[in-house]
């Protein structure tokens, strides 16, 4: 079984198909990069909050949960353990709404570069970093008391 | 404003983004950020030399314009001075802007990697963990061969603080995998291994951490899945003590799910059943403990009926690929009636929006099917595909059809059902099915008469669909005369019926009802003038179309001036499709993928003895007209899909596999999958190779050779790249010019992620591929036999068998192994006698062959069993003008098993021969206690 590239990429974006977060964990070119953005919104938008979290795409699939207007997106491989995902999403938001007091959309935009490393303590080279909430968010504080 | 931001300064950029923000329409917003652009432009040319601070704003709202959509051109340099900077915001924005714009920029490549260097050595852990993090997004080539050596000096070192070490594991392994060939994992694996014993890269030991990492009441489920996933690349423990502690682990698991709840939140149950999906795969991969299986198996039933939809999808998708253990197959089965309703609820309850959900539940249906339940499954997909979402009808054709025609004990339930899905489904009902029925029909002669009432009366319905009316017109055409006795079904009547449908139908269609028409005039004279008036009629001698117009003539001038003699052997009934692979499933592999098939293998029930399936049903799909003759197709046909459970890295491991088969898996590994399909016809055979791309990156630069010292082996060039999850066939034509014992070798280059990939595999081509099998009646077989009586035209050999003798098993072999199977020849009807010609282009060489099983073999005692040769077996014989055969010599011999060989061939060669087929029958083929082989 592969367990190689486990994470292909994560998406926030919103209804209207704005990315608010985009990061790969493999390379696309540009061109590329766009095609998937709008093949994820159109597939992600359509479906309802009775319908799984989860829809084939491509060779893999995309683990997704809708947060007000904002879709979260992992793409990962179709042996992938879905719900393993779908919690790392809730726990990646709980960690931007105590560190951004109450989230919303703007944060996302305003802070757009803060929103990255957020990512990258949670999230690297395609694996799960960090799942411990105070820990992420001790070490957020730490740099955010740095110049 | 976001509270987070305030006080952090870059107000510059805040302004900025309300402003593009606050643009009324696109125009606007092109012409702040051009505005921008040029602002920027002029800062970074102007002769100041900016401050840290302005120079990360400006990156950034670079930064922000190139997420916007935008191309930025400059800006690059100013980025990589700051990683320079001593300030962590500052170098921060200048890595993430390394990290998003990446290029292979030449002349910056190099100020980046020092940029990075400096940080690794900096000992300042914020630094090193940007530089690290930067490495792992990036994962580019030339930050591999710079910092390959680096990382993992910083993973082991004593002094490196925790959350380095594991950004540095991380970007090891992606670095590793990008490029494996400059970051080799071995030689750090060790120590790699170490750090897992020693304290945790995610969860330190000490047990207060351990409260950091519990998700709404669970404790590390993320670490948990990942370890369970972990012991899924191996295969179960061997150590006793170990394998039950494992056990023990996936049963507290288990046991997990049937506590209550420690909470009502979602975010509990799903952390809880993520750990739990993840036990029931690694049950599964290990499919060898029944117990847990079956446990795993009710756990499942019960999420089937879950109220939330996640969990019954994902309920759905783990029951498919317990369906094909075989120590659950059963226990599967009886939640068939929940699978059913899970159907039929989510139906009701989603109208026609989820797909997903049914699309599992057909294909665990289609998992579970089996000969027991054949019926009722094939009838629930049946009633589904009448209200099935279109996405998904096409498919659950594909699979009634496999279904039906696998498991039909009587072929009239076949017809039934086929018509039936051209009823309720035909649009989506393909050539391939149609053809199908058509083949089954004329190789079947107890159905055609069922067959021929059956479209009759279908075709009664006022609007029937056009494959219907072609499905029709063919069975009626070929076999109408079998129902041509009742008044109610005469000629007459059969061919008004066809010809209301045709003005209906399409040229195609059209055509084809013509040929039906001719067929008529031969299988009812009376009927003839009638046909020949609707052949003569304007519509049909004058049609626009030069197919029909063609056919309206010549098939008006046959029926004129033939007589019936030639009329009856030019239309004579079609002869039998010969057909290797059922072309339904081809084109559901096709559709699927080859991955997602469910086991279409049904060896393992024949490996547990029950031989009730197998025969019946590849007999089916290999449709051959004569069991006896051209039967050397039998067990093959579903070889694919069970193979790559057995495939391994070794490029020689599956070779023996194929002696007495020609398609399968001959090679795997992490990256790639080969699969063969082969046809021999005397002395030349095709060899269809199949590249699977098991990543989903491309494979570059792919390339293929064939290099043979004894076979002229001709392959066809390749494309040189492989999509990822895709897959590609290459041809190989070969010829054996005269005898030979070394197999070809393939040998495969192609870069993967940058590194080179070198495989070579030896391809399964053996002597007796190029048998032709012989029939023989018993006299000449024993004539033969005894003129071969050389002691160089011999060669025996005899063996202990590993598996109890199987009828069935055997024979199938033995026609694997090319030779005809000669029934009734030998006196005692426990043994096996063939005969086959070696086809070489120079020379042909005739074999015999004789197979003793001896069942007293088996007892336990020690005694050495009598041998089974009949001692009134005539020795030594052969083809006239042939110098090879094999006689059997076990007399006293203490072995179980024995081959021999006799000719004036080299006798290494022919030793090879038997040395080939003998050492594989036992380990795959549980043949026999005392195998008797004669080639």
């Amino acid at each position: 079984m592969s367990v190689a590239f486990v994470i292909r990429f994560i998406l926030i974006q919103n209804r209207a198909g704005k990315t608010r977060l985009a990061k790969w964990y493999m390379q696309f070119d540009d061109d590329e990069k766009q095609k998937l953005i709008e093949e994820v919104h159109a597939v992600v938008t359509v479906r309802d909050a009775k319908h799984t979290n989860f829809v084939e795409f491509r060779n893999f699939k995309i683990i997704y949960r809708r947060y007000a207007g904002l879709y979260f997106c992992i793409c990962v491989d179709v042996t992938d353990n879905n719900l393993a995902y779908l919690e790392g999403i809730h726990n990646f938001v709980e960690v931007l709404n105590e560190y951004f007091h109450n989230v919303c959309e703007l944060d996302l935009v305003f802070n757009f570069y803060k929103v990255y490393t957020v990512v990258d303590e949670m999230f690297l080279a395609g694996e799960i970093r960090e799942t411990s909430q105070t820990k992420v968010l001790k070490q957020l504080l730490m740099l955010q008391s740095l110049e | 404003m976001p509270a987070v931001s305030k006080g952090d300064g870059m107000r510059g950029l805040a302004v900025f983004i309300s402003d593009i923000r606050n643009c009324k329409s696109k125009e606007a917003e092109i012409k702040r950020i051009n505005k921008e652009l040029a602002n920027i432009r002029s800062k970074f040319k102007g002769d100041k030399a900016l401050d840290g601070y302005s120079k990360k704003k400006y990156v950034c709202k670079l930064l922000f314009i190139f997420l916007l959509g935008h191309d930025i051109d400059f800006g690059h340099m100013e980025a990589v001075n700051l990683l320079s900077s001593n300030k962590y915001t500052e170098k921060q924005i200048g890595y993430l802007f390394i990290s998003v714009l990446v290029n292979s920029n030449s002349d910056l490549i190099r100020l980046i990697n020092n940029g990075i260097k400096n940080d690794l050595a900096s000992r300042n852990p914020t630094f090193m963990n940007l530089a690290l993090h930067c490495i792992a997004n990036v994962g580019s080539r030339e930050m591999a061969e710079a910092f390959a050596s680096e990382i993992p000096r910083v993973l082991v070192a004593g002094d490196t603080m925790d959350s380095v070490k594991q950004s540095a594991a991380l970007c090891l392994l992606r670095l590793n995998r990008t490029s494996p060939d400059l970051v080799p994992m071995g030689e750090w694996t060790t120590r790699v291994v170490h750090l897992l014993n020693d304290q945790h890269l995610i969860v330190t030991s000490a047990s207060i951490d351990l409260q950091d990492y519990t998700y709404y009441f669970v404790a590390a489920p993320w670490l948990s899945v990942k370890l369970l996933r972990l012991l899924q690349c191996y295969p179960p423990p061997e150590d006793a003590a170990l394998r039950s502690r494992l056990t023990e682990c996936l049963e507290t698991i288990l046991n997990k799910a049937q506590e209550p709840p420690k909470s009502k939140k979602v975010q509990h149950s799903n952390a809880k059943n993520a750990v739990l999906f993840e036990a029931i795969a690694l049950i599964i991969h290990h499919d060898s403990e029944p117990t847990l299986l079956v446990r795993a198996c009710n756990q499942l039933g019960q999420f089937l009926q879950h109220r939330e939809t996640n969990l019954r999808y994902l309920a759905l998708e783990s029951m498919c690929t317990l369906a094909s253990s075989e120590f659950s197959h059963e226990a599967v089965k009886t939640h068939m009636e929940t699978v059913i309703n899970a159907l039929k609820v989510s139906l009701a309850q989603f109208g026609s929006r989820d797909v997903s959900v049914r699309q599992r539940a057909v294909d665990l249906l289609y998992a579970m099917c089996d000969r027991s339940n054949a019926k009722q499954i094939v009838a629930e997909m049946l009633s589904y595909l009448e209200t099935a979402d279109y996405s998904i009808r096409e498919e659950i054709v594909l699979k009634v059809a496999i279904l039906a025609e696998k498991y039909a004990v009587d072929y009239t339930w076949y017809v039934d059902t086929i018509l039936n899905l051209i009823r309720i489904a035909g649009d989506y009902v393909s050539e391939e099915v149609w053809y199908r029925v058509i083949q089954i029909v004329i190789n079947r002669d107890d159905v055609q008469g069922y067959a021929a009432k059956t479209v009759f009366e279908a075709l009664q319905a006022p609007a029937c669909h056009e494959n219907l009316v072609k499905v029709g017109g063919y069975i009626l055409g070929e076999f109408g005369n079998l129902i041509a006795g009742d008044s109610r079904s005469s000629p007459l009547v059969q061919f008004n019926l066809l010809h209301s449908k045709f003005h209906l139908c399409s040229v195609p269609t059209r055509a084809l009802l013509l040929s039906a028409y001719i067929k008529f005039i031969n299988l009812f004279p009376e009927v003839k003038a009638t046909i020949q008036d609707v052949l003569r009629s304007d519509s049909q001698l004058r049609n626009a179309d030069v197919e029909l117009q063609q056919r309206a003539v010549e098939y008006l001038r046959l029926s004129c001036i033939a007589s019936t003699d030639i009329l009856a052997t030019v239309l004579e009934e079609m002869p039998p499709f010969p057909e290797r692979e059922s072309s339904i499933l081809a084109k559901l592999k096709k559709k699927k993928g080859p991955g997602k098939l469910p086991d279409m293998d049904d060896s393992r029930r024949s490996v547990n003895g029950s031989t009730d399936s197998t025969h019946s049903f590849t007999d089916v799909l290999n449709l051959n007209p004569a069991p006896s003759s051209g039967a050397n197709l039998l067990i093959d046909v579903f070889s694919e899909s069970s193979a790559p459970a057995a495939a391994t890295d070794v490029s020689e491991e599956n070779f023996p596999r194929f002696v007495c088969k020609n398609n399968g898996v001959i090679y795997e590994n992490q990256l790639l999958q080969i699969g063969l399909k082969s046809e021999y016809r005397q002395n030349l055979g095709r060899m269809y190779v199949f590249y699977g791309n098991k990543t989903s990156t491309q494979f570059l630069s792919f390339s293929s050779s064939v290099s043979s010292s004894d076979l002229n082996v001709h392959s066809k060039a390749v494309d040189p790249v492989i999509e990822g999850g895709a897959q590609m066939q290459q041809i190989l034509n070969i010829e054996c010019v005269s005898d030979f014992s070394d197999a070809p070798v393939l040998n495969i280059q192609f870069r993967y992620g940058g590194a080179l990939q070198n495989i070579a595999v030896k391809l399964p081509v053996m002597l007796n591929k190029f048998f032709q099998p012989t029939e023989m009646m018993s006299q000449d077989f024993f004539q033969r036999w005894k003129q071969l009586g050389a002691p160089q035209q011999e060669v025996q050999k005899i063996f202990k068998a590993k598996h109890p003798m199987d009828t069935e098993v055997a024979k199938a072999k033995i026609l694997g192994f090319g030779v005809a199977l000669l029934d009734g020849v030998d006196p005692n009807p426990a043994n096996f006698v063939g005969a086959g010609v070696v086809h070489t282009k120079t020379t042909q060489v005739g074999c015999l062959l004789r197979l003793e099983p001896n069942m007293q073999a088996q007892t336990p005692n020690g005694n050495a069993a009598p041998p089974a040769t009949d001692p009134s077996f005539p020795f030594g014989a052969g083809l006239p003008g042939s110098h090879l055969g094999i006689c059997s010599r076990c007399r006293g011999e203490q072995g179980d098993g024995f081959v021999g060989l006799k000719g004036t061939w080299p006798k290494s060669h022919e030793l090879k021969v038997a040395f080939d087929l003998a050492s594989f029958l036992p380990p795959d083929g549980r043949v026999c206690e005392r195998l008797l082989l004669r080639t």
